[in-house]
């Protein structure tokens, strides 16, 4: 009876690590043939046509489906894509883009320069349904704001042919822009300017089903499973096939943080985290432990910061936004609360972003707008509620959007404005939507905020808070502000442009205090330790169409 | 008969047509729309996008425009996923809510029940006692709990079962679980007091006296008043079950339908909300009337035609 018990679970062990084996097997993967990278998106992509895509999930999988004239390295410098060079002007208004021969559509049709110029004047088109709400990523283009802008527009063009965008023959891409933009090339390879099959012109519905979406890129798509997941295989027409090694790339949707990172702990995903997933915050402690060689941490050109409603009293006081600015310990913050290395921020440009010569902020540092200590945030405030006549502040209300990590900052934050300051701060918690209505109507005292450049240029934060600008939601109304932006965007000269932009960004937070910056973003992931050449970009977003198994 | 269902369907329409209404309106009020967003768009390009979806017309166009398309069966398209239709959204994620529903609910059935019968024939003993406490453990650990738990140790740490998907039918097991513990546990407390109740009923000694066997009892005719209190507590159970939990579908990773729904509100996706709202209602009131069809089965004293009471 023993001895029959014992043959049993010998058998049954037996068989149990034949099937583990099995598994592991199809796991590994590092064949040629199972060359899987498969990652989390957590929701569907709202689309994946490049002229309506907004968001990091589409152009997450955007990303593998096309290429554009350039295709962009890991610290964000310009590499040749569909465009193999370019010749730029003296007056740097017209560039001059000579494409590949030898570029070719997921059907066999060469990839031209005409499919360019219909792909972004179908960006601009007026009457494009639903609109492209990244239109104005091509505004720098010669008219191409009036073209697209057709209501109360007096200065509406309608005549496509005067757009700055033009093939002049197969493979030459003529564009003409309306001021010199010195970081124009790192917009061509901008999502919103990948190119587009001229078959859309048949069905307006193309983008949404796999079977009818004709791509340019390393990949094409295989399946599509609405809010379920979506295949990826290699292009077989893509001109550089010979660098692609993955075999299939698979995202699968999963709202869960916690179970993205099982998935990824028992080799159902081979990445996780940012951009499109997330790593939650009170793990990283312990996955810098367990999960060394796998958790990566990359400063991303993002800044989280509060606004202040420069508007509103008490905060239409600069010494009282100051001295809430300054009675805030950064490092701790970062340290403490957020966890994920994320860098103390004293400006609004983030560290990631060029500069002249090197980086915007080694050249301009962020430390020479403030100093913060308990003594200059109290005296501050003193003189502050001198000015404005009070004898103490009236209730303050800090709102934020539902989120555990935001509650977490607000929380810290208002525990040591209660100590340095001796204020009570209420914090109140909104949905999103609500939230950002409220904030756009400048329906708050001190609001969250965050923001992420579009491009590789200190410009995608500044231009954000002159007085025109529909995301200043801060109130912040300075005339000097806005007179050097409009220099900035007439001038040519890099390091005078980054100088101006540097006194606009002293006046905003160094003179006025009119944000109050907590600290950089950094995007937290893992990758797998067979799984390589997985880049991530200033932006934060990656770029795994190299990647492959080891 | 006839006027029965007459009745039936002249007072879902109105529900339906009163639930559409106040969903509407509702829906409007919340602050925001589709195109808030922390990057915003442009003025004159979010005027355009507001205009193609019809945003920008008076709310009461919008809600009479919206009552006209539903006349002819249209729910129209969705607001964030670019040209999917709302009907596409629903039968797409529904059969992945359906399916894994229709397991857990026959799961919580035949387990209730039996674990019902099983304890009322043999109350106050072991089993009746041990299979009390686990229903008394399953209506009161939280399905969340239950599910993290499951995905955790079956999951995680032993590697027996895919963490998330709903890929193969191993990958039914947990869900599956999770989904249907709370109702196993109550389906199984209210057969055993209804079994209880019924075998101390005189028909029973009758049928005792007569020399039937306690199994012949039990099933043939003590089961039969036994289960009417699950039937009730079947129709919505079912309904909820099988229109998707969205905590459940979640942990697991599954595309149900409950995840649509909480992302369609905080996406202002108008179009979904309504066409899931309209969804969930047909699928409860499907429910409750074949709760009442069943009821006639299982117990010919209620019958449809009999009138309203049974039907309310």
């Amino acid at each position: 009876m023993r001895k029959s018990w014992v043959v049993t679970l010998s058998l049954i062990l037996a068989l149990a690590s034949v099937l583990a084996a099995c598994g592991s097997g199809k796991e590994g993967g590092s064949s040629a043939k199972n060359q899987v990278f498969s990652m989390n998106l957590t929701s569907e992509p709202p689309t994946l046509d490049p002229a309506l895509a907004q968001d990091s999930v589409s152009f997450t999988v955007l990303t593998g489906l096309y290429e554009g004239l350039t295709r962009k390295d890991e610290n964000g410098k310009v590499l040749p894509g569909i465009a193999e060079s370019w010749d730029i002007s003296d007056d740097q208004l017209t560039y001059t883009f000579h494409l590949r021969k030898d570029a070719k559509w997921s059907n066999g049709d060469p990839v031209t320069a005409h499919d360019f110029e219909y792909a972004w004047k179908r960006v601009l088109d007026p009457d494009l349904n639903p609109a492209s709400p990244y239109a104005y990523q091509l505004y720098y283009i010669k008219n191409a704001e009036n073209y697209n802008i057709k209501a109360n527009n007096p200065n509406h063009i309608s005549d496509p042919a005067q757009v700055g965008v033009k093939a002049l023959d197969d493979y030459t891409l003529q564009v003409r822009l309306e001021h010199p933009t010195p970081y124009f090339l790192s917009i061509t390879s901008f999502w919103t300017t990948f190119p587009v099959h001229s078959s859309a012109k048949d069905n307006e519905a193309w983008a949404a089903e796999a079977k009818t979406i004709v791509s340019n890129g390393p990949f094409k798509i295989a399946t599509w499973k609405h809010g379920n997941e979506i295949e990826l295989v290699p292009n077989e027409n893509y001109y550089a096939k010979d660098e692609i090694k993955l075999s299939k790339v698979r995202f699968v949707m999963v709202a869960n943080a916690s179970t993205e990172l099982q998935m990824f702990q028992t080799g159902q995903l081979n990445y996780a985290g940012f951009p499109t997933g997330e790593i939650p915050v009170e793990q990283i402690g312990k996955l810098k432990e367990t999960n060394k060689d796998e958790l990566r941490i990359k400063p991303i050109a993002s800044t989280y910061y509060y606004n202040f409603n420069n508007t509103k009293s008490p905060f239409d006081n600069v010494n009282i936004r100051k001295a809430f600015a300054l009675a805030v310990d950064r490092q701790q913050l970062v340290d403490k609360v957020t966890k994920g290395g994320q860098e103390p921020a004293y400006g609004f440009v983030p560290p990631s972003i060029m500069g002249a010569q090197k980086t915007y902020r080694e050249e301009y540092p962020d430390r020479d707008f403030m100093s913060p200590s308990a003594e200059a945030a109290k005296a501050a405030l003193a003189k502050g509620l001198q000015e404005k006549g009070l004898a103490k502040l009236p209730p303050v209300t800090l709102t934020i959007n539902e989120n555990t990590g935001h509650k977490q900052v607000a929380e810290a934050l208002a525990d040591m404005w209660r100590k340095t300051l001796g204020v009570e701060v209420k914090i109140e918690t909104q949905e999103w939507k609500v939230f950002l209505k409220n904030r756009t109507s400048l329906n708050y005292d001190i609001s969250r905020a965050g923001w992420s450049a579009d491009y590789n240029d200190p410009m995608t934060f500044i231009d954000m808070m002159t007085s025109a600008s529909g995301n200043n939601d801060i109130g912040f109304k300075n005339a000097e502000y806005d007179k050097l932006v409009k220099e900035a965007y007439a001038t040519v000269d890099q390091k005078k442009r980054m100088e101006l932009m540097h006194r606009a960004e002293k006046i905003l937070i160094g003179d006025n205090m009119a944000i109050l910056p907590l600290y950089y973003y950094t995007g937290v992931h893992l990758v797998k330790s067979n799984l390589k050449n997985i880049v991530m970009d200033y932006q934060g977003m990656v770029d795994y169409t190299r990647a492959y198994l080891e | 008969m006839t006027r029965y269902w007459i009745g039936k369907i002249v007072s879902v329409a109105v529900s339906l047509f009163v639930l559409a209404t106040a969903t509407f309106f509702l829906m409007k009020a919340i602050p925001g729309d589709p195109f808030t967003q922390e990057k915003a768009v442009p003025e004159e390009i979010r005027q355009k996008l507001l205009a193609y979806y019809g945003l920008d017309k008076p709310v009461w166009q919008q809600y009479l425009a919206y009552l006209n398309n539903l006349l002819h069966f249209d729910l129209g398209m969705s607001m964030k996923s670019n040209y999917q239709t709302v009907a596409g959204i629903i039968s797409d994620s529904f059969g992945y809510s359906f399916r894994l529903g229709v397991v857990a609910i026959a799961v919580s059935i035949i387990v209730g029940v039996a674990v019902g019968i099983l304890a009322a024939m043999h109350h106050r003993k072991l089993i009746d006692s041990v299979s009390m406490v686990l229903a008394v453990l399953g209506v009161s650990v939280p399905n969340f709990v239950l599910a993290s738990l499951m995905q955790y140790v079956f999951g995680y740490k032993l590697r027996w079962l895919q963490v998330a998907g709903l890929n193969g039918p191993l990958d039914y097991v947990m869900p599956v679980i999770a989904l249907s513990a709370l109702p196993i546990a109550y389906i199984a407390r209210l057969t055993r007091s209804s079994m209880l109740e019924a075998l101390s009923a005189e028909y029973i000694k009758t049928a005792r006296a007569k020399g039937l066997s306690k199994r012949a009892i039990v099933l043939r005719h003590a089961v039969r008043n036994g289960i009417l209190p699950v039937v009730t507590y079947a129709g919505p159970m079912a309904a909820n079950i099988v229109t998707g939990s969205v905590i459940v579908e979640q942990i697991f990773g599954i595309p149900g339908l409950g995840q649509y729904f909480v992302a369609s509100v905080s996406n202002r996706d108008y179009t979904l909300i309504m066409g899931i709202t309209l969804f969930y209602a047909i699928v409860l009131m499907a429910a409750r009337l074949i709760t009442d069809i069943v009821y006639g089965l299982v117990d010919p004293r209620i019958r449809l035609r009999s009138g309203k009471g049974a039907a309310s």
